[in-house]
């Protein structure tokens, strides 16, 4: 009985050792998973600073050269070794000016179309053909716009316009001269349609937030449906609409290989619109793999930094605003 | 009578303008997106053919394909996609699963959320840096590294949105059958939430297949190919970077390889983006 009795214990305390094993081990693999999701979160935040810091030590070369001259002077003369960001910094700023002027009404006329006036079978086509321009790959709007677009533009668009303001005064400057097809302006243009599509889709999200009750309250007080929409849906989606556009803004900054195919790559500040440019990105996507000389590729890797510097301010700020929407939803 | 007849008029005009400027936004949209697509097709289709596939690209004034390209595309973006998942998964859990309010998870979530739109670039300035100046050459690694970098940012945003769609209910009832955590997570979440895991997944293939800039020079470009081991540390051809060099250039049989190259990637790109959208879909139903 004893002898029996024994068993029975040592058999339950073998039990409770091996289970305590397999709960401790259970244990330990819960630490080393948290761990390596903790640390896949942490590459993350290293990757982020090691593109700071790999832009920041490749770009010393050519700041202790040019100081803050770089950013203020135009002349860009790889065989005397002068760099100037002027031209490119011009050209990032005025294509993503024009880009903007023309996406954001246009990408808000969308989102109001697909929310309130489109009739209801044809809203998902319309609505995916529409996020479809936003998945088309930057190349291929690049080798559409050199090839198939820029020869189109000159002849139907430029000249015509070109030639009609010729000799009025400020139009003429802008809009005048030589037209080549490709430049500054059509890189706007371009860019307009690739952003057009995060517009639209950030402003319909934050349209179907408005509460019907509002809208049916404004409609029932005779209003239209453009009075419903400019002083009643509109100014309540506000900050939803600037984030939108503004990582809009960001995207076009940054935007390469289209800008490089159709703005011509010329690094002087034209005065008309349609006349060759450069920007940033162009810039470096253009010149990289050719600069010979160290201070040559790091003028472009100071191009480089300048650019992250200015779509990250833009890009914090769109998270931002669009952070405090999220949160306002949630009350 | 007369006054208030004017205003109505006014109004209605206002709201017929604003009627015919939204629907013209929205052909707007359209006639590019045919634009752009016809031309394509115009230009890609008569370019097609089968020794696309069979030879490697040409010099100029000859005949070719574009093999070589096609094969660093697709291996460069497999190792990618085959390094940056788990490094996306993960870290999306960490912020879903094990973070949610905190801190750290307030900065990671913002910093990912610049590198998913911070130009493309950049990140191959950065890899050039790291990489490239250390190796001493261009590589398919540092191409496959610079794709990486890419694939990450997408595949958190989509984890942590998809995890974060889970009921909390499944997790508690899990967690009070005695499961420990990562098993609740290894076997209830990520399998709740995985159709939207591998939309996120088709999203980066799609986003990194049309990818140039980064490529430039990181990987640079390769006139051959070879089936070597070592293939990967010497210049890899990929079909963007192929795409821009052709087009660029002066010869007219290049022209039209760049064309075949562009309608092959978009074709490619449009078929993920709808095979994600078909499987998000039949999720939500």
């Amino acid at each position: 009985m004893t002898d029996i009795s024994l068993q029975e214990n040592s058999q339950s305390l073998a039990d409770l050792s091996a289970r305590v094993e397999t709960a401790r081990r259970a244990g330990a693999g819960d630490v080393r998973f948290r761990i390596t999701a903790l640390l896949a979160a942490l590459l993350v935040l290293a990757i982020f600073g090691g593109v700071i810091a790999s832009l920041l030590v490749g770009a010393m070369p050519a700041f202790k050269a040019f100081g803050f001259g770089f950013i203020t002077t135009e002349a860009w003369s790889p065989t005397r070794e002068r760099f100037g960001a002027l031209a490119p910094i011009y050209g990032t700023l005025v294509t993503s000016l024009i880009a903007m002027v023309i996406a954001v009404p246009v990408g808000i006329g969308i989102a109001i179309f697909l929310t309130d006036l489109c009739p209801r079978p044809l809203r998902r086509p319309i609505g995916i053909a529409v996020e479809l321009l936003a998945g088309i790959p930057s190349i291929i709007y690049g080798i559409w716009g050199f090839f198939v677009f820029a020869p189109w533009f000159q002849l139907h668009v430029q000249e015509p316009v070109a030639n009609a303001v010729a000799d009025i005064p400020v139009l003429g400057t802008l809009f005048g001269g030589v037209t080549f097809g490709i430049g500054t302006f059509t890189a706007g243009l371009i860019l307009s349609i690739m952003i057009l599509p995060f517009i639209s889709a950030v402003t319909r999200d934050v349209l179907e937030t408005v509460p019907s009750v509002l809208k049916e309250a404004s409609y029932g007080l005779g209003a239209t449906s453009w009075e419903v929409m400019w002083k009643v849906c509109l100014p309540f989606c506000q900050t939803g609409v600037v984030g939108g556009a503004m990582l809009a803004l960001g995207r076009a900054l940054g935007e390469t290989m289209a800008v490089t195919f159709v703005i011509g790559n010329s690094h002087k500040i034209a005065s008309s619109l349609f006349a060759p440019g450069t920007s940033i990105s162009a810039s470096i996507a253009n010149e990289f793999t050719e600069a010979t000389g160290d201070l040559y590729r790091s003028a472009l890797i100071e191009l480089g930094l300048l650019l992250f510097v200015i779509t990250f301010i833009v890009l914090a700020a769109a998270q931002l605003m669009l952070m405090r929407l999220e949160k306002g939803k949630g009350k | 009578m007369v006054l208030n007849r004017a205003l109505y008029l006014r109004r209605r005009l206002a709201n017929i303008t604003f009627i015919v400027l939204s629907v013209g936004a929205a052909l707007f949209g359209l006639i590019w997106l045919t634009f752009i697509l016809g031309g394509l097709l115009v230009d890609g289709v008569s370019a097609l053919s089968p020794t696309l596939f069979t030879e490697i690209t040409p010099p100029p004034g000859s005949k070719g394909g574009l093999a070589n390209a096609i094969g660093g595309s697709i291996l460069m973006s497999v190792i990618a996609v085959a390094v940056g998942t788990p490094v996306g998964l993960f870290a999306g859990t960490y912020l879903a699963e094990y973070a949610r309010h905190g801190k750290l998870a307030f900065v990671v979530r913002f910093v990912n959320d610049i590198l998913l739109s911070a130009p493309s670039i950049v990140i191959g300035l950065f890899i050039y840096e790291l990489l490239v100046v250390r190796m001493g050459h261009f590589s398919g690694w540092a191409g496959a590294a610079a794709l990486t970098v890419i694939v990450i940012p997408v595949v958190v945003r989509t984890t942590e949105n998809m995890l974060l769609l889970v009921p909390n209910g499944l997790r508690e009832a899990a967690s009070a059958l005695g499961a420990p955590q990562n098993f609740v997570i290894k076997s209830v979440t990520w399998k709740a939430a995985r159709a939207g895991i591998i939309t996120g997944v088709l999203l980066a293939v799609a986003r990194i297949s049309g990818e140039t800039a980064p490529l430039l020079f990181t990987a640079l470009g390769n006139s051959g190919w070879s089936w070597s081991p070592s293939a990967m540390n010497e210049p890899m051809a990929s079909l963007p970077a192929v795409i821009y060099s052709f087009a660029t250039g002066p010869y007219e049989d290049q022209h039209s390889l760049a064309w075949a190259g562009a309608l092959l990637i978009t074709a490619t790109v449009l078929a993920l983006s709808i095979l994600a959208r078909i499987l998000e879909n039949q999720k939500r139903t």
